[in-house]
């Protein structure tokens, strides 16, 4: 009943977002959808995925679009070609996946795959061989630590690709003009500027919470990360970036989001060495239950670290792209009369 | 009465969606989210009791912490001039446009 | 004693159900932006606070508790803040209010000297 309503809301928000052409009311709506689908994957008892989804789906990824629209304009270009073949396409392509699931076992039945094939394994013997109550994290770091690793590399990449992208034309900011635009702004902001003060340990304790808490229930690096980072994003928001970047500099963050991939790589490498496999964790420590906590432990702070960093740089970058637009066009402003 | 609750909670939710579709001025679309990231916060909190699984509750304070992180971002961001509110640049914007002589 | 603890607990879900969906229709019935957002803003408070303390009467466990508790902090802090910046930045960004046609020409005055007035804030 509950999924019902919720899938139906999920459609007619995925429709209106199709509909509109205001692409910052577009980035309001998406900011619904996230709350939609993470509330939906509650109601399917799905809780990391549910973490995951408010963190991310509506925050993080919020706050980045927001950044972007406010460099390339508001209002969605009106398409010029003819969009019928495409349509097609996606007719067609629709039509055989539709198609391909008239295959699969029904929702839920006992007898599909998925229930047959390595879930009871997970379900059955994670807690002997692994010895943590979550199995989420248990399969994430350990029985797919491989997998967790590829992600982390696809994180860091992107980091790179914005470093790479954005920061080209890096010259030495003027510090005093961008300093007093941020005054100017921060006159306005008081009440929030205070309330973020009284709110900001708090986070940063609820993220090193999840971080650690991802052993025994939802949470994990990835989220803790997330949160870590929105908590930063909010201060460098209401504080301004130049204040925020004495707090954590470029070149230590970088660093950071580095470390996090070589840590997760080097466990690999430990147990490669210690005679196990590439990412088996018995291989640690002595005791194999030990060895496994260990080695989970590491990997999500290592997913911590590289994901906060990540998100940080992410956000930094176009921020600071942003400002020098906005002072480059002050100036270009205060010279043309 | 926690059923009953949670149906209450799904009634305000699709009415603010309705308005976070409709809303004419982007100012009720940032309100339409907020009602219905605060409105998530307490779904979720009441499915944590209903299905009993109170670990659903450290969702609910991510979300709303999340919730208040993404609405200061979007008020932040939105003091630049493309989103100065003048009256008539929005085709559809809001009824009370004419009153400016 | 749990009859009373079960009558309270239901007594605060109700009100805040009301509270809920009386804030829903008040987003969707007021004519503009400023009165909308003193139904979710009122009720939005007031509803999830009542709510939650339906459910903190229910709960059992401690941490349950301790956590209901801080998400009730944190709703009773961070709402009011929501409203308060998004109301100013509305009129900053010059939002005007929907008023009846007489009073029109002389609250856009006053507006004006409020504006000025909130930049300073």
């Amino acid at each position: 009943m509950i999924d019902i309503v919720l899938l139906t809301l999920l459609l007619v928000v995925a429709i209106a977002i199709i509909r509109m052409k205001d692409l910052f009311a577009v980035i309001m709506l998406s900011g619904i959808y996230g709350l939609l689908s993470a509330s939906f994957f509650v109601a399917m008892d799905a809780v990391d995925v549910a973490f995951t989804e408010a963190a991310v789906g509506a925050g993080i990824s919020t706050l980045l679009m927001l950044v972007v629209i406010t460099m390339t304009g508001r209002s969605e270009n009106t398409t010029r070609h003819k969009p019928f073949p495409a349509l097609l396409l996606v007719v067609i392509t629709g039509g055989l996946l539709i198609y391909g699931t008239l295959d699969m076992p029904y929702f839920g039945s006992a007898d599909a795959p998925v229930h047959s094939h390595v879930a009871p394994r997970y379900i059955n013997d994670s807690m002997q061989e692994i010895g943590i109550p979550n199995i989420v994290t248990s399969i994430l770091a350990s029985y797919r630590a491989f997998d967790t690793f590829g992600e982390l590399v696809v994180i860091f990449t992107a980091g790179v690709g914005v470093l790479a992208l954005l920061s080209i034309v890096r010259r030495p900011i003027k510090g005093d003009k961008i300093a007093a635009v941020n005054d100017s702004m921060h006159e306005q902001h008081l009440v929030i500027r205070i309330v973020t003060k009284i709110l900001l340990p708090f986070i940063l304790l609820f993220a090193l919470y999840v971080q650690f808490h991802g052993d025994f229930g939802p949470g994990g690096g990835f989220q803790a990360g997330v949160i870590f980072a929105a908590a930063i994003i909010l201060y460098a928001m209401l504080f301004g970036l130049s204040t925020a970047r004495i707090v954590i500099n470029q070149a230590f963050i970088q660093l950071i989001a580095a470390t996090g991939v070589l840590l997760y790589g080097c466990v690999g490498l430990v147990s490669l060495l210690n005679g196990g496999n590439f990412f088996d964790y018995n291989f640690l420590s002595n005791d194999a239950i030990a060895g496994q906590h260990l080695g989970i432990l590491l990997i999500e702070w290592a997913v911590g670290c590289t994901v906060a960093s990540v998100m940080i740089i992410i956000f930094f970058n176009f921020a600071d792209y942003r400002e020098r637009q906005l002072s480059n066009e002050n100036q270009h402003n205060q010279e043309s009369p | 009465m926690l059923v009953a609750a949670t149906l209450a909670i799904f009634v305000a939710m699709i009415l603010a969606i309705i308005r976070g579709i409709s809303g004419p001025t982007f100012y009720d679309r940032i309100l339409a989210v907020n009602m219905f990231g605060t409105k998530t916060v307490l779904l979720i909190s009441l499915l944590g009791f209903v299905m009993g699984r109170p670990e659903f509750l450290d969702i609910a304070i991510v979300y709303a912490l999340i919730n208040f992180i993404s609405v200061i971002a979007v008020l932040r961001y939105s003091d630049t001039n493309q989103f100065k509110h003048t009256p008539g640049a929005e085709p559809c914007n809001r009824k009370s446009t004419e009153k400016e002589p | 004693m749990d009859i009373v603890i079960n009558f309270s607990s239901g007594l605060c879900l109700f009100i805040g159900s009301f509270l809920c969906v009386s804030g829903g229709i008040g987003i969707l019935r007021f004519p503009d932006f400023y009165t909308r957002m003193h139904a979710v803003g009122v009720t939005g408070t007031l509803g999830a606070a009542m709510i939650l303390i339906g459910l903190m009467l229910h709960s059992t466990d401690l941490l349950v508790f301790a956590k209901l508790v801080m998400i009730l902090l944190l709703t009773l802090l961070l709402s009011p803040t929501t409203s308060h910046v998004l109301a100013k930045a509305a009129l900053h960004n010059g939002l005007m209010p929907k008023l009846s046609q007489n009073t029109l020409e002389q609250s856009s005055l006053d507006l004006k000297s409020k504006e000025t007035a909130s930049s300073k804030f």
